[in-house]
């Protein structure tokens, strides 16, 4: 548990993060140890404010843990500095937001295409990766649109258009379907699918239990701590409108 | 009445609750209202120190001269000034008077006079009027006022006179002549020079002549001597000149009378030179007229200034404003009530502003024109009229309105709903830009992105700057002309409109500098969460940090280029003689200058907002 091996993507031991102290301590993420294999799609649910984001913001770099190590791809990273982790955030990390977080004076494809820009990428070679994903997340036909014009579920799309940009080693997607309607939900859900199905490492917090079925795993958190772990057999192949409650 | 009271309540409610702000605009216009009535005020004020004088001493409409011709050595010839005298139009005259060139020492220190002899009899015109001590008696001379004060001379001191000692019966003031250093020669002087080497006049400043062959005095003083003891005191007391005073029944057609009977060219060496007192005045008030001009430009280039620091500041105020915008209208409040209410805060601070204005250069105006020596009394007190009021009180709300109208409005037509959740205004989005920078390093693209998100802003940024750099480069270009001639003619006068100068110049340069900080931060706070979203795609915080840093200093450099163009144009405009260009190294100064300052005044705000913690601000906007 405590040493990244090759074939986990993602592993953490007493990871820790607190807010004030004496009294008023809050302990967001208590004592966590997590191990995420490669491929692996985790789903992590919990009432609201029981440190679901603050984990997920942890292990992809945005916020530093109190304690605890965090091993991303064998890489311990909870030491990093501020430089460091953002080119962490730039090659091994991919996010998706609840609120999608798009920047709404640039196009969908310039939106995509800004990690790869970050990265250092050529614009040439950054577009033409915009548009592959585009089109496998199914809104290339709104690359020039605003991200104003689209639909919330369109939006979500172009987010994980985004997060798979640099092809990441690990996609965090915090409260995905959090701000979409059913049709949408259902919409992301089957990318969601998609990319499992591709051998894309994903961990998902949610308050959905649709949106967990779909995991290989479902991890319940409460007060900062693991309460609940279950491996969930059935998988999201082929059953995942039946699972979501969408299709009969 | 109720509405009104609401606007009152509610606009001094919130400029209490932000009192550093309110403090900012009302700098901002208040420099601006300041400076603009020194400007107005000083108008005319000079004027008056010359005009007593010329009441008290009986002053001419016309100082008629003759000099010995330089080219053929011809004694000058005081027949044509009798002539004059009986001209139409001439009511009273005296002289004409001999003068010569000499030299005075006095306390280790020497330099050229011209002697006047003169009567102990008051004479009918120009009877100089002694300030210090008694008028000439034998043996004894009478200083001019500004010279004596120049030379540290006082009445009964002794002075040597072309090498004889020679008691100073008095200090006296005239009007036939403007006070040392800018004395008119009425013997031969040392030619000016222009910047094509070309001479201009000589004795009387009269038409463009060949360089004389004989002694000339350079810069001198005015020594009033006993006639029949001038020859005495004279370098050279073969090479006398005349000079005499007339009254006209018409003195206003002075200039017209003195054109009429001017000398020509060569040829015409040995006719008289006439000056009208109108030259004189002009003379007099040079400095000063200079001083209103450079007043009025700064207060109108401070004035531009100050819309776009106000425009920033208000940018900044509405974006945080907006609940309570949504507030006042769920409570029904109309668009018009919401418009009344965010612009009364800003008219009620440029009235403030314009008030304190007012009174500050009101107050401030006698440093600047009490500087009359060599006349009778002091400038005027400096009064304020009710055009200088109107104007000054116009262009304070004049200021707050045109910065504060568009984002008043704006506000105004907010959706409540929007307003009540705080949607932030939705960036600008310039396409070209976009397409430009993503072909540029990431500080680049970030800088560029920035910028764009707020094109009024980034063109408030380069107006702020072309403003200042505009100003800076037309002080920097007038103080070097000024250095020059201060080094050649000191004068306490023109040493204060260096001081005013300075005083303008680092307002303007504060103001610049006030403008940048402020709208560092307010971009800082719009970008807030493009920024975090920038950060958690993979930019560091020093990439981020140098890309808002550098979303100002393009702007800047911008205005720096237009205003390094714009400085000399503004320059040979409210200079209407011929300037002198400043050499191109100094533009290039400035700019690289304002580049490196606007780099360090962003500096701080810049590296705040790229450190902010990530995560809460994303989770702010999810929630």
């Amino acid at each position: 548990m405590t040493t990244a091996e090759p074939r986990l993507a993602l592993a953490t031991r007493g990871l820790t993060k607190t807010y004030g102290d004496g009294e008023s301590l809050v302990r967001a993420v208590d004592a966590v140890d997590l191990e995420v294999a490669r491929g692996e799609t985790v789903a992590v649910m919990g009432p609201s404010g029981c440190g679901k984001s603050t984990l997920l913001h942890l292990v992809g770099g945005l916020d530093r843990p109190s304690s605890g190590e965090i091993d991303l791809a064998g890489r311990r990273i909870d030491r990093l500095g501020e430089r460091a982790l953002a080119r962490l955030r730039r090659t091994d990390v991919g996010f998706v937001f609840q609120a999608f977080h798009l920047m709404d004076e640039l196009t969908v494809v310039e939106n995509v295409e800004l990690p790869a820009l970050l990265a250092g990428h050529s614009p040439r070679r950054a577009r033409a990766r915009a548009m592959a994903l585009l089109d496998r997340v199914g809104v290339e036909h709104k690359a020039g649109s605003l991200p104003t014009a689209l639909s919330g579920g369109q939006r979500q799309r172009v987010a994980v258009a985004r997060a798979l940009s640099n092809e990441p080693v690990l996609v965090l997607a915090d409260e995905p379907t959090g701000n979409l309607d059913s049709a949408a939900t259902l919409d992301v859900l089957r990318l969601f699918e998609e990319l499992h199905e591709s051998g894309q490492t994903l961990v998902i917090v949610t308050h959905d239990e649709r949106i967990a079925a779909t995991a290989d795993r479902l991890i319940t958190m409460r007060d900062g701590a693991f309460v609940d772990e279950t491996r969930l057999t059935g998988g999201t192949s082929g059953r995942l409108g039946a699972l979501a409650g969408f299709e009969s | 009445m109720g509405r009104l009271l609401l606007v009152a309540r509610l606009a001094a409610r919130d400029l209490r609750r932000r009192p550093a702000e309110a403090a900012l605009l009302l700098l901002a216009i208040a420099a601006a209202t300041t400076t603009l009535t020194l400007g107005l005020v000083m108008h005319g004020v000079a004027g008056d120190p010359y005009q007593r004088t010329r009441e008290a001493t009986s002053g001419p409409d016309i100082v008629a001269s003759v000099a010995l011709n330089p080219f053929t050595g011809a004694a000058a010839d005081p027949a044509p000034l009798e002539d004059l005298a009986g001209a139409d139009g001439v009511t009273a005259g005296s002289g004409p008077f001999p003068v010569a060139g000499s030299e005075i020492e006095v306390g280790g220190q020497t330099a050229d006079v011209q002697l006047i002899g003169r009567s102990v009899e008051p004479a009918d015109v120009d009877q100089p009027a002694v300030t210090d001590g008694d008028w000439l008696r034998d043996g004894a001379v009478v200083v001019e006022a500004a010279f004596a004060g120049a030379l540290g001379i006082e009445a009964g001191d002794t002075v040597t006179l072309d090498g004889e000692t020679v008691e100073v019966a008095g200090v006296a003031v005239t009007a036939a002549m403007t006070p040392y250093p800018w004395s008119n020669c009425l013997v031969l002087c040392a030619p000016f020079r222009d910047d094509d080497g070309e001479g201009e006049g000589a004795a009387g400043g009269g038409p463009a002549r060949p360089e004389p062959q004989v002694e000339s005095l350079t810069d001198p003083g005015l020594v009033w001597v006993m006639e029949d003891e001038l020859t005495a005191f004279a370098s050279s007391p073969d090479a006398l000149s005349y000079v005499t005073y007339l009254q006209l029944d018409d003195p206003d057609s002075a200039q017209a009378f003195a054109d009429a009977r001017q000398p020509q060219g060569p040829g015409d060496e040995d006719k008289p030179f006439l000056e009208p007192w109108q030259h004189i005045v002009e003379q007099v008030t040079h400095v000063e007229r200079n001083a209103q001009r450079v007043l009025l430009t700064g207060g109108w280039l401070l004035g531009i200034l100050a819309v776009a620091s106000v425009a920033v500041l208000v940018g900044g105020r509405m974006a945080d404003q907006t609940r309570r915008v949504g507030l006042l209208k769920a409570v029904g409040g109309t668009p018009a009530l919401v418009a009344a209410v965010l612009l009364a805060e800003y008219v009620v601070v440029a009235l403030v502003a314009s008030a304190a204005g007012l009174v500050g250069g009101r107050l401030a105006a006698p440093a600047i024109t009490d500087r009359a020596a060599g006349l009778l009394g002091g400038a005027a007190a400096p009064s304020l009229t009710a055009g200088a009021v109107l104007t000054v009180t116009a262009v304070a709300l004049g200021v707050a309105v045109l910065a504060t109208f568009v984002p008043a409005i704006r506000a105004a037509r907010t959706s409540t709903v929007a307003a009540l959740n705080e949607s932030a205004r939705p960036p600008r989005r310039v396409g070209w830009l976009v397409a430009l920078s993503s072909r540029l390093p990431v500080v680049l693209l970030i800088a560029l992105r920035v910028a764009g998100r707020r094109p009024r802003r980034a063109l408030l940024g380069v107006a702020s700057v072309t403003v200042t750099v505009s100003g800076l480069v037309a002080a920097l270009a007038a103080h070097a002309e000024l250095d020059a001639q201060l080094a050649a003619n000191p004068d306490p006068r023109m040493e204060r409109l260096g001081d005013v100068l300075v005083v303008i110049t680092v307002t303007l340069v504060a103001l610049a500098a006030v403008n940048t900080v402020v709208s560092t931060w307010a971009t800082v706070l719009d970008v807030r969460h493009a920024s975090a979203v920038t950060r958690a795609l993979g930019a560091t915080p020093a990439q981020l940090s140098a890309g808002l840093s550098l979303a100002q200093v393009v702007p800047a450099f911008a205005g720096a280029v237009l205003g390094s163009i714009g400085g000399p144009l503004l320059y040979d405009a409210v200079d209407q003689e011929d300037v002198v260009m400043p050499p191109g190294w100094w533009l290039v100064a400035v700019v690289a200058g304002v580049v490196v300052a606007v780099s360090v005044l962003t500096l701080v705000p810049a590296r705040l907002a790229a450190r902010r913690p990530v995560a809460p601000i994303l989770q702010a906007e999810t929630a």
